[in-house]
């Protein structure tokens, strides 16, 4: 364990000069407080909407799968990379359809908006 | 291209993610804000598509191409009450997706990965399996393919928290030992099954808190992949879905006054058999019965009318009959409101969009404080297919299982009509006292046939299903 540890810390300081991590942990924290002040603002009655287009959003997953399935570094990451990149696109062209459909019910008064 | 230009593309994205769920704070700006973020999604793509690390676009194409289509079907056609199931079936697309980039990058260098790197990879792969999952079991019990009842078993508590244990003890583990891949693909199936385990014992009633629950999970595995592959947009997307799931999870457990602990391992709503003798009791002789004929007079002589609505309500699709009857009542001069509790329904939001759906105007649509302030100036409180969440015993009787947990007021209004089928108790399995209040009258039937033939009683026309 105490030969583990140091060079385990050591590495995770490395790694956090690095930047990256710690930026992208900066971002995490920005944009969590950011969500939590535009959702707490969110009226109950948009609640379904809502979370059909945060699921939508969070297909934003398909990023990464594109970039596994497109890399072609060996066929069984290719395989993995391709059934993601087909699961996030479910939600990502499906979730705003589906929240455009959901949202197109909601009227106002005397027809309200079109 | 370089990545400069191709993070650009992904600031962009990022923008319009905010933009777009701030459009969702405004029913008027709501639309605007879902294209927004659609636009956002097709930047991120666009982007993405010009990386150099990608060479090949043809598996890329078709993936895109059958998901695409499977996503623009199901949207396109699934009945909006049955959206609680689409919206669980999402969440475990969103899980695989996660998970299985997750996957790929532990085999393409898992062992040469650092610390921090196979602790994100662990994070992603454990969120995205046990989200998977665990929306297919939520998916399962919405959609009545499993039984909706909680599932339990002896030392069922005891043996999830062991196996939790286990995995994240293994996930310490890796981070120590990145190259034993072995117990990295030990850890990606105990999370398959956790994920299955959990939802086992939460009972239907409980969907709304678990459903966010799974959104944020979704939200945080995506959030994980960003750190795995440096991508920021992961980050930020992951978040905002994450906090977002989280948010609504509080106010739908807040909305039942239950813990998270209670909602996820109280297996709350597991009747037993030998309280139904004593609910007969308690109801026997004080039920007042009355007839749709009674309730359409009643309804044409009110002045204002507030309709609670329950899951009843989606089961028996009645939502287009009471927006047809709220706007034959508006016709004749008589205010017709919407009481919504939050967690009426199987998701946040259910009874709004089905409402809105059956045309009722979203101004109409109250939600639980301004119901509440109006309901002791209403003349009649129709309540259909709802239970648990108007139970007076929840306000009166601090013994009670639902105790504390806000309901909407309908007692107070001059007379209220309940609108079910049986006196079987709602979830929580307790029996409701107000179905036997001196203003209380019990309307047996199904949601939609009683309706409709209070609303042919209105309409003058001679009901033909008596």
């Amino acid at each position: 364990m105490e030969k583990i540890l140091p060079q385990f810390i050591l590495q995770a300081v490395e790694q956090v000069q690095m930047g990256s991590i710690l930026i992208g942990i900066y971002i995490f924290f920005l944009a969590a407080f950011l969500g939590y002040h535009l959702i707490t603002r969110v009226p109950p009655l948009l609640h379904t909407p809502l979370m059909s287009l945060t699921n939508a959003i969070s297909a934003i997953s398909i990023v990464g799968a594109m970039t596994i399935a497109g890399m072609k570094h060996d066929t069984f990451t290719t395989i993995l990379g391709t059934i993601a990149v087909l699961a996030a696109s479910i939600n990502a062209v499906g979730g705003y359809i589906i929240t455009e459909r959901t949202l197109r019910m909601f009227k106002g008064r005397g027809g309200g908006k079109k | 291209m370089s990545p400069q230009v191709i993070n650009f593309f992904y600031f962009i994205a990022a923008l319009c993610f905010i933009l777009g769920i701030k459009g969702m704070t405004d029913p008027k700006t709501a639309r605007l804000g879902n294209i927004i973020a659609a636009v956002g999604m097709t930047v991120a793509v666009i982007g993405t598509l010009l990386k150099k690390e990608i060479v090949g676009y043809e598996l890329i194409a078709i993936g895109f191409l059958v998901g695409g289509v499977i996503g623009t079907l199901i949207s396109l056609f699934i009945p909006l009450t049955r959206l609680p199931e689409r919206i669980a079936l999402s969440h475990a697309f969103g899980g695989l997706a996660a998970s299985l980039v997750g996957i790929a990058e532990y085999y393409r260098h898992g062992a040469e990965m650092g610390s921090i790197k196979i602790a994100a990879i662990g994070f992603e792969v454990l969120f995205g399996s046990i989200t998977f999952t665990g929306s297919l079991m939520a998916f399962g019990k919405l959609s009545e393919i499993l039984p909706s009842p909680p599932i339990t078993y002896k030392f069922q508590n005891q043996s999830n928290i062991l196996l939790f244990v286990i995995t994240v003890a293994i996930w310490i583990y890796l981070i120590f030992y990145p190259g034993a891949s072995h117990i990295f693909y030990t850890m990606v199936g105990l999370a398959f099954l956790i994920g299955i385990l959990i939802v086992l014992p939460i009972g239907g009633a409980d969907m709304p808190v678990v459903i966010c629950l799974l959104n944020s999970y979704a939200g945080l595995a995506a959030s994980a992949t960003g750190f795995v592959l440096e991508n920021n947009i992961l980050i930020i997307a992951g978040a905002l879905d994450g906090g977002s799931g989280f948010i609504l999870a509080i106010l739908m457990s807040r909305a039942m006054n239950r813990s998270f602990a209670n909602v996820l391992f109280g297996a709350f709503g597991a009747v037993s058999s030998e309280s139904k003798q004593k609910q007969e009791e308690f109801y026997a002789g004080k039920v007042k019965v009355t007839t749709p004929e009674e309730v359409a007079y009643l309804l044409e002589n009110a002045r204002l009318v507030v309709v609670a609505p329950g899951y009843g309500l989606a089961v028996s699709q009645a939502q287009f009959v009471l927006g047809e009857l709220a706007k034959v009542l508006k016709s004749k001069g008589v205010d017709v409101k919407f009481a919504i509790h939050p967690v009426a329904g199987r998701m946040p939001g259910h009874m709004n969009v089905l409402l809105a759906e059956a045309g009722v105007p979203y101004e109409d649509l109250l939600e639980l404080e301004p119901s509440n302030a109006i309901l002791p100036e209403a003349d009649v409180a129709i309540v259909v297919g709802a239970n648990d969440v108007v139970n007076p015993l929840a306000r009166e009787d601090k013994s009670s299982p639902i105790a504390g947990m806000p309901i909407l007021d309908v007692d107070r209004a001059r007379t209220v009509v309940i609108i079910k089928r049986s006196l079987a108790p709602g979830f929580a399995g307790v029996p409701n006292p107000l179905f036997i209040k001196e203003n209380s009258l019990m309307l047996f039937a199904d949601a939609k046939q009683a309706l409709q033939e209070i609303l042919n009683n209105i309409k003058g026309v001679v009901s033909r299903l008596h």
